[in-house]
Parts: C-alpha cells; structure tokens; sequence
C-alpha cells in the first residue's frame, strides 16, 4: 500500500506561485470578490507563507508553498464529531463535504492553519463558471474543505493502469501544484517506495517538517536551501 | 378579581405572582420578545447566506458564538450544582433559594446548547452526530455530558415541584388541569414523602460529577487540541471552578431581581446574600488561583507559540478585555466581599454582575486570541462580532429571561412545602442535631 507525500525544495522554489492558481483552478476553489467584501475570507487551498528568519541584517524573507501536511497522526481527524473527515489506508486525509456539519472544530485543531470553510455559497465571475473541472465537486456553503492532494487524480491514474493491465508508476500521479511547478520544486509519490524520487529527496540531510515537534508526522517534506 | 390565597397562607406572597399580572410584567414581556424577534430575523438571515453574515473568518473560525455557549453552560452550574451541594450539607438556609437556582440551570441549558447549533454551518445535518457519532471527539462528550445533564436537572428541578403543584391544583383554582397532570397524584402522604425525600437526596448526589463532567468536557474541547494557551491540564478543573463561580454571581442577580419585583425580601434575607457572597468570594480566589498557575506557567516554560498569545492578552491586543476580567472577576469581588461597609444586598449583587461580566470576557479571552495567532506565520487574524452575532446574543439573554420569567408565573419561585418543613420542623431537627454533637452531660461530675 503506498503512503502519498510530497517534497518541495526550497532551493529552487522561486514563489511564482503558479502552485496556488494550478490549485484553484484544479480544485474548483473560486477567487475572492473582486470588490472586497469578504475581506480575510478568500483562502486557497495551496498558500505561499512568508518565512521570516532571526531579525538581523543578514535576514532573509522567503515563501513557502504550504498544502495540507497530510499528516500520518492527524490533529483534525480525531475532534471531528461526525466523522467527516479521516485518514484512508494510504495517508490521504480525507474530507466528506455531505457529511460535514459545519462546527469548525477541524479547522481551529489543525496547527498548520490549513482546513477552510465556506462562509458563503461559492460563486465564479463569468465566464469561470463554465470551466469548472468536472472531477471534482463544488462544495455547498456550511462545509470545511481543504487540499486533497488531488485523490481524484489518484483515481484516474489507477483507472488507466488497470485498463491498462500494470501497475501504477512513479510520477503517474501526481497533484496539479506539482505538474505546475515552472521550476519543478516540487515532488510527489509512495514515500515508502524507496525508489520514488520523493522518497529518495525526503532522506537528505535538507529534509525537514514543518511543526515537526508536533508529533503529528506530516507527509509534506521541505528542503532546506543549500549552501 | 382578587384570588383566595389564603390556603397558602402564611405564604400567600409565593402565589401572588400566579394570579396577577401587572402592566410591568407585560412590558417586560413585550420588550424580551421583540428582541427575541430580532434575533430570530437575524438567523433566518444566516440561514439564508451562511455564516458570512458573522464576524468570523480565516483564522479565527470560532467568536462569539463559542463563547456564549461555553458561558451559557457555565451559568447552569449556579442551580443544580449549588442546590445540590447546599442540600447535602443539609445547610437550612437554602429553603428559599434552591429553586431559583435550579430553574436556572435547566433554563439556560437549552441557550448554551442553542449557542452551538447557531454555531454550525450546517444545522440542518446537525443530527449526524447521532447518525455517525465519532465518540473519539470532545464535541461528542459534551453532548453527550450536557443531554445527561439536561435531563438530570429537568428531574432535579421537578421532584421538589411536585408537593407546590398539588398545593396549587388544590387551592388555586386557575390552570387546575395543568396543575392536576404534573401534580402525578400527590396527596402529601406520610409514604409519599418519604419516597420524594429518597428521590431528592439520590438526585442531589447524582448529579454532582455529572455536572463536574459538564463544564470539564467544555474545556476539553479546547485542552485537547494542540493549539498555544489551549492545551492545558489545567483547563478542566479551572473550567469548573469559573462555571461555579459565574453561576453563583449569576443566581445573586437573580434573587435580587426576584425579590424586587415581587416583594419576596422576606424569603431572600441577607443571610442568603451574605452566605453566597462568601462562596462567591472563595470561589474569586480559586479562580484568581486557577488563572495565575495557568499564566505563571506560560510563562516560565516561555514557548514561543505560546508566549505570542500571552503577550497578546496581557499586554497586546486583547489586554483592556484581560484586565477588565482580572477586575471584575477578582479585584472587585475582594473589595466588595471582604468588607463589612457595603449594604450586603448591593456589593453582592455589583459582585455578582462583575464576576459574570468577567467570567464572558474569560471565555472570550480563551477562545479568540489562540486563534487569532496561528502557529504558521499566516497574517494575524482580526475579529470584531458582526450585528447578527451580537443581536443573537442578545436574543439568547431575553429568551432566558423570558423562560425564567414565564417560570415564575407558573410555579412558585420559592419552595412554599420547604419553608413550611423548615418552620415545622427544622427548627426542632436542628438543635436536636447541635445537641448531638456535643458531649453528652452526665451526671458523674456530682462524684466529685
């Protein structure tokens, strides 16, 4: 059974944040208004943080892209009371958007500020809302939602390879940020595949996790900025 | 039309407020449903646009919803648990008192449960949490503790109604077939109230840990989580001892209240202002002793994640709401309590207001500032309650209200039959008891 995460490497990261709009785009997550009225509401489920080091002279500003960590010991899973959202057999944490009753428990337990809810009915300016991608559905108001690592490529890469008759491949599937990535720093695939190049990444001296003391194993792995 | 009380009497001022009604009672009445009105308005229209019709946002996903619920259930402790505790103890002077303090519980359990299905996003799903409970969630404990609570109270409450309802179905000849129905048959047996003494004492006891359980399980919604300033053992004791404390502050406010306007000041002596001034000052110093150990200890183990919301509540941000608390739920308390020159009706009912208005600035304290100040640099949230949050509010506090007072004209708010035991028998009952314990006199001393 693979175990799904995804390496990015903050060296050859530049913050285009082509990953953000890929995200939107792929996700059916709609833009903020454009009068600003749901000011400190719009969210993306892909988000560039800013990283800012020790104050010094010598500090440097950086972004980085954050999804949902995917967590092996997730925080949100555990407090949610109706059981709308849980970690599937290959790590994937999994939202059930018509069951979700809205409480926002998951979102103020995640410590990596990753889960968003719906305040209002989603809505695209025209002519968006005909390129909607059809894989995936658009969530009512009321619900939590968040990155899924793109499960409904998962499902479409194992479909070709079952038709197919083989196994899937290292790279088949991957999320939209990481087929995006203009300055490919970002990598996706079976962490316990010990051949996958995320894996190979994500056991260099570079690797770290983010809240890592946590406790919680995230399965998003960054690459520290070479020398 | 003047009612016969007189087979209430000498108690006939328990009565008067079930038979007649003044043009200040339908003010009242009028000016609570209207704000109940807009309220009601106000949540049709978050119904209709969700919840963007709040002040809530990315990442403070929790406001002032969360924080009248955990107020709501904070208050409920002032009856059951107090009565409860007051009738173990078996201190006399609670005749009077114990059922303006039940009431309150049960009353305002269904404001502190109301509070979490505005809170949802989606109501109309709200019974998923049967349909697929995950009883790995705190949320699920709470409902479970508040259902069991509810229920326990309703009882509690109810039991030391029965006697006063068949008085009222015999002597006040309006209502009779309400009065009849609840009444369930009392004749005021010799069997019968043994077996209502029993019920009362188990019920009393019972409902000690469950409502202990009510107000740890609240604060473990928080404590459970990893959040900064969240995750605390000591949330759960700390949580119980607030509840208590606000409750207590809350029932002060409601004897006086009671007592003003229905003339009852010789039910609600300054004895039982006093009494309960004093626990209330106790419970202000646990309370002060609670939050300086949970402070304290931030502040030593000087965690990073932790210490951005510190500063935040004592001297950022939220810093006029933290010390505004520390003076209404401490600083005035001590002043007013510990002094024999305030009028003891009036310092204890200021203190009463203060703690409560501390105690929702507490809770409000607790839940925004760790969300406002993400672990992850996310930007700073901002939160201010938008008109629909705060007329909900002020809904909730008249619906309560407007139960309470509907209670009183249905029931009287004083127990008439423990008075009545009280004057009987207690008097004989308790210095029986003081004689008991002290040595017994014999007659050996004569040897000498």
């Amino acid at each position: 059974m693979a175990r799904w995460g995804m390496a990015i490497d903050l060296d050859t990261c530049t913050g285009c944040q082509a990953c953000t709009i890929a995200c939107a785009i792929e996700n059916n997550v709609p833009p903020p208004d454009p009068d600003g009225s749901d000011d400190h509401r719009p969210f993306t489920w892909m988000r560039l943080l800013p990283w800012i080091g020790e104050e010094s002279p010598q500090a440097e500003g950086r972004m980085f892209p954050r999804p949902c960590m995917h967590c092996d010991d997730p925080p949100c899973t555990k407090v949610c009371p109706v059981d709308a959202t849980n970690i599937d057999g290959e790590g994937l944490v999994r939202q059930v958007y018509p069951r979700c009753i809205g409480c926002r428990y998951c979102t103020t337990a995640c410590p990596y500020t990753v889960r968003y809810f719906n305040w209002k009915t989603p809505s695209w300016p025209e002519p968006l809302e005909q390129s909607l991608n059809p894989d995936v559905s658009v969530r009512p108001a009321g619900v939590v939602e968040k990155c899924t690592f793109c499960h409904h490529r998962l499902q479409l890469a194992r479909d070709t390879a079952a038709v197919e008759r083989r196994e899937l491949r290292d790279g088949e599937y991957v999320p939209a940020c990481v087929e995006v990535c203009p300055s490919q720093a970002m990598f996706f695939g079976d962490l316990d595949d010990p051949d996958s190049e995320v894996a190979r990444r994500s056991h260099t001296t570079r690797a770290f996790r983010l809240l890592e003391e946590l406790g919680t194993k995230p399965k998003v792995i960054y690459l520290r900025k070479g020398e | 039309m003047q009612s016969n009380l007189s087979a209430f009497a000498p108690d006939q001022a328990l009565v008067r407020p079930l038979v007649e009604t003044n043009r200040r009672f339908w003010i009242l009445v009028a000016v609570l449903c209207s704000l109940i009105a807009v309220g009601a308005a106000c949540y049709l229209l978050q119904l209709r646009n969700g919840l963007q019709v709040t002040g809530m946002n990315v990442p403070v996903y929790w406001g002032v919803y969360i924080t009248n619920f955990v107020f709501f259930i904070g208050i409920s402790h002032a009856g059951t648990l107090i009565s409860a505790i007051l009738r173990i103890c078996k201190a006399e002077w609670r005749r009077s008192i114990t059922r303006a303090a039940e009431v309150i519980t049960v009353m305002v359990l269904f404001f502190g449960a109301g509070s979490i299905i505005l809170d949802l996003g989606r109501p109309d799903r709200a019974l998923n949490v049967i349909l697929h409970s995950n009883f790995e969630s705190p949320l699920l404990w709470d409902v479970t503790s508040i259902t069991v609570y509810l229920t326990g109270s309703l009882i509690y409450l109810y039991l030391p109604l029965i006697p006063d309802i068949a008085a009222l179905r015999d002597g006040l000849g309006k209502r009779r077939w309400f009065y009849r129905a609840l009444a369930l048959g009392w004749t005021g047996s010799e069997r019968q109230h043994r077996l209502l003494d029993r019920a009362i004492s188990i019920m009393a006891i019972i409902i000690l840990p469950i409502a202990v359980s009510v107000h740890t399980v609240v604060s473990w919604v928080f404590a459970m989580t990893v959040q900064p300033m969240w995750h605390s053992a000591i949330f759960g004791p700390y949580f119980v001892v607030g509840a208590i404390f606000s409750g207590i502050g809350a029932l002060i406010v409601f004897m006086a209240i009671i007592r003003w306007a229905y003339g009852l000041e010789g039910y609600f002596k300054e004895v039982q202002f006093r009494n309960l001034g004093l626990l209330l000052l106790t419970m202000s110093m646990l309370w002060f002793y609670f939050t300086l150990s949970e402070f304290i200890t931030t502040y030593y183990g000087a965690e990073p994640d932790h210490m951005v919301i510190f500063w935040a509540k004592i001297s950022g941000p939220y810093a006029p709401m933290f010390w505004t608390m520390v003076v209404g739920c401490f600083v005035i308390p001590m002043i007013l309590l510990t002094s024999r020159r305030f009028p003891v009706v009036a310092s204890t009912v200021v203190a009463g207001v203060t703690v409560n208005i501390g105690m929702w600035i507490e809770r409000y304290t607790i839940v925004v500032p760790s969300l406002a100040r993400p672990r992850l640099p996310l930007e700073t949230g901002v939160y201010l309650p938008s008109f629909v949050e705060v007329a909900m509010t002020v809904a909730f506090f008249a619906g309560f209200f407007l139960l309470y007072l509907l209670f009183t004209r249905l029931f009287p708010i004083v127990a008439i039959w423990e008075i009545r035991e009280g004057r009987e028998g207690s008097v004989r009952e308790v210095s029986e008891r003081v004689a008991s314990y002290l040595p017994e006199v014999s007659d050996a001393h004569d040897a000498f």
